[in-house]
């Protein structure tokens, strides 16, 4: 689990905010045209996408995908309604509750926080990949014995959170957990169910 | 006449046990489907343009560029200029496009012009008086009235009252512009004209007459203590993760498609059918999986319509129309406040001898009834008075218990007051009352014993105020609940198939309380074959019609309908297979996957075997709930529930820390121990967000809410949660009395006895949930100056 899921990422689009106020200050004839564009800005050399539909190529779960996506579709969004993958959910809107959460070069995100050009040429794994050969994940299997899952609505991103976390903590403190998945939220109050579950997993050391 | 009564203790191999939830799989790996996962083919996304306004009348829509614009494919204007919304959020026009952000751009686009009325937003107080004589009636109380009620009633309110505003022919033609029936304009021309007075009553609240029993007076007169104190809930929203919404289509021009999030499958299409002006039969809802429902998702919505109106404008192309975060928590429903100042009279010994309570609260426009207060406890002598507030903060629906947990505030709050003036234990004086629990009071009595051990209450029991160690104070508060659930009206088929294989079709949903676990559970036990041996079809209306999944009513509607159909196949193949055993029908049983003569297993058929025998044919049968020509009676109603919780409060922050809660619970027969064990530590979790987090804040300057979204509207997180101990009541004296349901019961009393918990804590009562670290602080505030 990242440490907080809302900090900003490094390295994201490679235009910050400051990079981009300069942009829209110095470069207007950049704006019409569509497609990446590289502008000067503050001498240095920088991408610029849009406003139009740019090609935008993901790695999900190993197999490449190439979008025609406007630049402010998020990744959540490419994810959900282009790629029809539809694990991670959208259910705050933006990066309050973890339902989206999907490893980007395996750290959680919140896939609603992230753009898709952003996610290029990174290593996008949702929670339909941790199944392997038709069978659960340890973790998974975890949630399923110990009814950690209610409506199931929350349960994609708290599966995917609580498998990097416990790659990180093997064998979790409380205050750990308390700490470690405080990312997620759920409504139907599983909270008990996912404590057991990371005990059992802790305990098998599976 | 077969025997459909639940099977023994002895002899069940499934029921009662702990079994995992078979959809568990799916959800764990994001393979289960939502309504909102669903994406048809060219879908197009729905945006609703909302009033920014609380109250206003919507003078214009233009929506002109909206409708020029490229990837725009549709706009339905859903309220027409004239009409009057009453809450900010209230949907105005409806737009499809290509894709979400051109949805947006398109709402952008529209011009709406409005008139605004004045609105209120609060549910402070009633002002003394109020609600006992309504002034004369303003412009926006004409409007309102025609808007709820017959136009001969409003002439008459306007005859009798008179108005407070001089009906000018502009005025009227304006009125005559937008619909106002001529009985109405009519009464306005000849309504008695009365200056508006100082304090008159405005149409914002509707006083309820007391009800009074026994002698309250005399309780009152003859009291050895009377508790004076002020006890509430705010409105709190039900924040479903999955929002409300439904993805509609035309797969033609007589047939409509919908996908939606709902409570009530097989209801949707009576509450469609007319709108869209097509036979019910021809609208077909499907759903696999919802996301949260609360209780806030049993109607086709406004948005829903307009989804399906949107669809038909755009040559029947899907059109998605799932609420947005901020709309979910404005408009698609909230749970009522309900706050009161108690009295209550009590002996010396504790015996509770009266109560007398003014009460208010609002559910919206609507205004909203009393909570059932007393709660639980039959008081004998009573005098209680509502006063209901009409305002704009958008309608209430149904949340978990409807005005259960509000009771269990006022009353259990009231009560534990009650003791701390006596200087009594409250699980003394609770015992010493039990009477008037009535008729439950021999389950309240064993379940109060079980918690108090379950919580060591009576090692860790210290009267109000005494258990502080620097800045911590810890305290322990109890509350008690109950519920209805009885089962609803359920049919199922179940198919026996001639290869052996088994199918269950049940127009149901499974809300996540364990429906199709349970429902499979039924079957597998009567039927003696493994659960994964049956095929279960549920959330479609081309399966049988079950009820709607609110009030704890589903376990018995399905679980009773699913038992009778299984018996009538069991039967039925018995019939067929006994020749070919040399028995009676009445002489086998179906035992681990086979049919067999009773306890002899050298006479018997394989499952498959025995299915071989039904011919080419497959079986159907189909079982009902409620069935008085197949009894018993195999659900029941009438729950008992006791919860005890354990708080540490940090006295200089305010902070509370709930460390400890225990919940006993009794609903009947459990079927599935597992997931009724859940849906009793999800009530607690739940229960420790509404005490300590929810409320939904509204502004009286703009009539908006200001914490619309999942950071500012909190749920408690993993971190907020404690030891948790659950204990199902089961056995004799419980199983027997059939199948209960489980959904509303444990969320009922978590508020109220984390309430109680605190006042133990801190010496003094915080009078209102949630208990946040300012009303915390103001409370002792309070008590440090008195």
């Amino acid at each position: 689990m990242q440490d907080d899921p809302k900090k900003p990422l490094e390295e994201s689009s490679g235009v910050s905010r400051r990079d981009f106020l300069k942009i829209s200050g110095i470069s207007a004839a950049a704006v019409p045209l569509i497609g990446t564009k590289v502008v000067e800005a503050a001498g240095q050399p920088i991408k610029v996408y849009g406003p139009g539909r740019v090609p935008v190529e993901l790695t999900v779960n190993g197999k490449k995908h190439t979008l025609q996506l406007e630049p402010r579709v998020t990744l959540l969004d490419a994810l959900r309604d282009n790629l029809e993958i539809t694990g991670a959910k959208r259910v705050c809107d933006r990066g309050e509750c973890g339902a989206c959460t999907v490893l980007l070069d395996n750290k959680t995100v919140y896939a609603c926080s992230v753009l898709a050009i952003d996610a290029q040429g990174k290593q996008i794994t949702t929670v339909e990949a941790l199944m392997q050969g038709g069978k659960l994940h340890p973790v998974q299997q975890a949630f399923v014995d110990t009814d950690a899952s209610q409506c199931g609505f929350c349960t994609p991103g708290f599966v995917v959170a609580t498998k990097v976390f416990l790659d990180k903590h093997p064998k979790p403190t409380p205050d750990e957990i308390r700490r470690g998945l405080s990312g997620n939220l759920c409504r139907c109050g599983t909270y008990h169910g996912i404590q057991q579950a990371i005990a059992q997993f802790a305990q098998k050391g599976a | 006449m077969p025997d459909y009564s639940w099977p023994a203790a002895e002899n069940r191999t499934l029921i009662g046990k702990r079994i995992s939830r078979v959809d568990s799989p799916l959800k764990v790996s994001g393979r289960a489907k939502y309504s909102y996962d669903y994406h048809g083919p060219e879908m197009l996304f729905g945006k609703i343009l909302r009033s920014p306004y609380a109250k206003a009348r919507i003078i214009s829509i233009d929506t002109s560029a909206a409708e020029k614009m490229p990837g725009v494919k549709a706009v339905e204007i859903i309220q027409k200029p004239g009409t009057t919304v009453h809450w900010a959020g209230d949907e105005i026009v409806g737009v499809a496009a290509v894709d979400e952000p051109t949805a947006e751009d398109g709402i952008r686009a529209i011009e709406v012009k409005y008139q605004l009325l004045q609105h209120n937003v609060s549910d402070a107080e009633p002002p003394a008086g109020a609600g006992e004589a309504p002034g004369p009636m303003s412009e926006d109380d004409v409007w309102d009235a025609a808007d709820q009620i017959q136009p001969a009633q409003v002439a008459a309110q306007m005859a009798q009252l008179g108005v407070k505003f001089k009906a000018t022919e502009e005025m009227l033609a304006v009125w005559k512009k937008y619909d106002m029936p001529d009985e109405i304009i009519a009464a306005a021309r000849t309504a008695p004209y009365h200056e508006e007075k100082e304090g008159a009553s405005s149409s914002f609240f509707q006083k309820a007459a007391a009800q009074s029993q026994g002698e309250p007076d005399k309780a009152f007169a003859e009291a050895d203590a009377v508790s004076e104190g002020l006890y509430g809930s705010p409105v709190i929203t039900h924040c479903c993760l999955e929002t409300h919404g439904s993805t509609a289509e035309w797969p033609d021009k007589d047939h409509l498609f919908v996908h939606i999030s709902t409570q009530n499958v097989s209801g949707i299409p009576g509450q469609m059918a007319e709108p869209m002006g097509v036979p019910a039969a021809n609208v077909h809802i499907h759903q696999d999986h919802i996301g949260g429902g609360f209780g806030s998702k049993f109607a086709a919505d406004r948005w829903d319509m307009a989804a399906a109106r949107l669809s038909k404008k755009a040559d029947g192309k899907p059109v998605r129309m799932m609420l947005e975060r901020d709309s979910e928590l404005k408009v698609a429903g909230a749970r009522p406040s309900a706050y009161a100042r108690v009295k209550v009279a009590a002996k010396r010994d504790g015996t509770i001898t009266g109560w007398q309570s003014q009460s208010w609260g609002t559910g919206g426009p609507g205004g909203g009834g009393m909570p059932p207060i007393p709660y639980v406890f039959a008081i004998p002598n009573q005098r209680k008075q509502h006063t209901a507030i009409r305002n704009n903060i958008g309608p209430a629906r149904a949340w978990r218990a409807p005005n259960h947990p509000q009771a269990a505030v006022i009353t259990m709050g009231a009560l534990e007051d009650t003791a701390a003036k006596l200087n009594m234990d409250p699980l003394e004086m609770f015992l010493k009352n039990i009477e008037l629990t009535k008729p439950r009071q021999d389950i309240y009595r064993e379940e109060l014993n079980i918690a108090a051990d379950l919580m060591s209450w009576k090692s860790k029991w210290r009267p109000r105020g005494q258990n502080i160690s620097g800045n911590i104070a810890r305290g322990l508060g109890l509350s008690l609940h109950t519920w209805g659930g009885r089962g609803h009206a359920s049919d199922c088929d179940l198919t026996l198939h001639p290869d052996g294989s088994v199918e269950i079709k049940l127009g149901s949903q499974d809300l996540g309380t364990g429906t199709r676990t349970c429902i499979l559970i039924v079957a597998a036990e009567t039927l003696g074959i493994p659960m994964d041996a049956i095929t279960l079809n549920i959330g479609d209306t081309q399966y049988p019609p079950s009820g709607g999944s609110g009030g704890s009513t589903t376990i018995g509607g399905v679980s009773s309908s699913t038992r009778r159909a299984a018996v009538d196949a069991r039967e039925a193949l018995f019939e067929k297979v006994a020749p070919a055993l040399n028995a009676q029908p009445a002489d086998l049983e179906c035992v681990n996957g086979t049919v067999r003569v009773k306890g002899d297993s050298s006479r018997s058929l394989s499952w498959k075997q025995a299915c071989a025998k039904l011919g080419a044919m497959p079986l159907t049968v189909r079982g009902k709930n409620p069935d008085k020509t197949k009894p018993p009676d195999l659900t029941n109603s009438g729950v008992g529930g006791v919860q005890m919780a354990e708080v540490e409060v940090d006295t200089e922050t305010g902070v509370v820390k709930v460390k400890k809660m225990v919940a006993v619970q009794d609903c009947g027969l459990v079927i599935d121990l597992k997931t009724a064990e859940s849906q009793c530590h999800g009530a607690l979790i739940m229960g420790i967000t509404y005490a300590l987090f929810e409320e939904k804040i509204m502004d009286q300057n703009t009539g908006r809410m200001l914490n619309p979204d999942m950071e500012f509207y909190r749920l408690a997180g993993i971190s907020d949660i404690p030891e948790l101990v659950v204990h199902m009541m089961t056995g004799k004296g419980y199983d027997e009395r059939g199948v209960i349901g489980l959904g509303e019961p444990p969320v009922i009393s978590p508020g109220a006895a984390i309430s109680n918990a605190v006042a133990n804590a801190i010496g003094v009562r915080v009078p209102f949930l949630p208990l946040t670290p300012d009303r915390v602080l103001a409370a002792l505030g309070q008590k440090a100056g008195a």
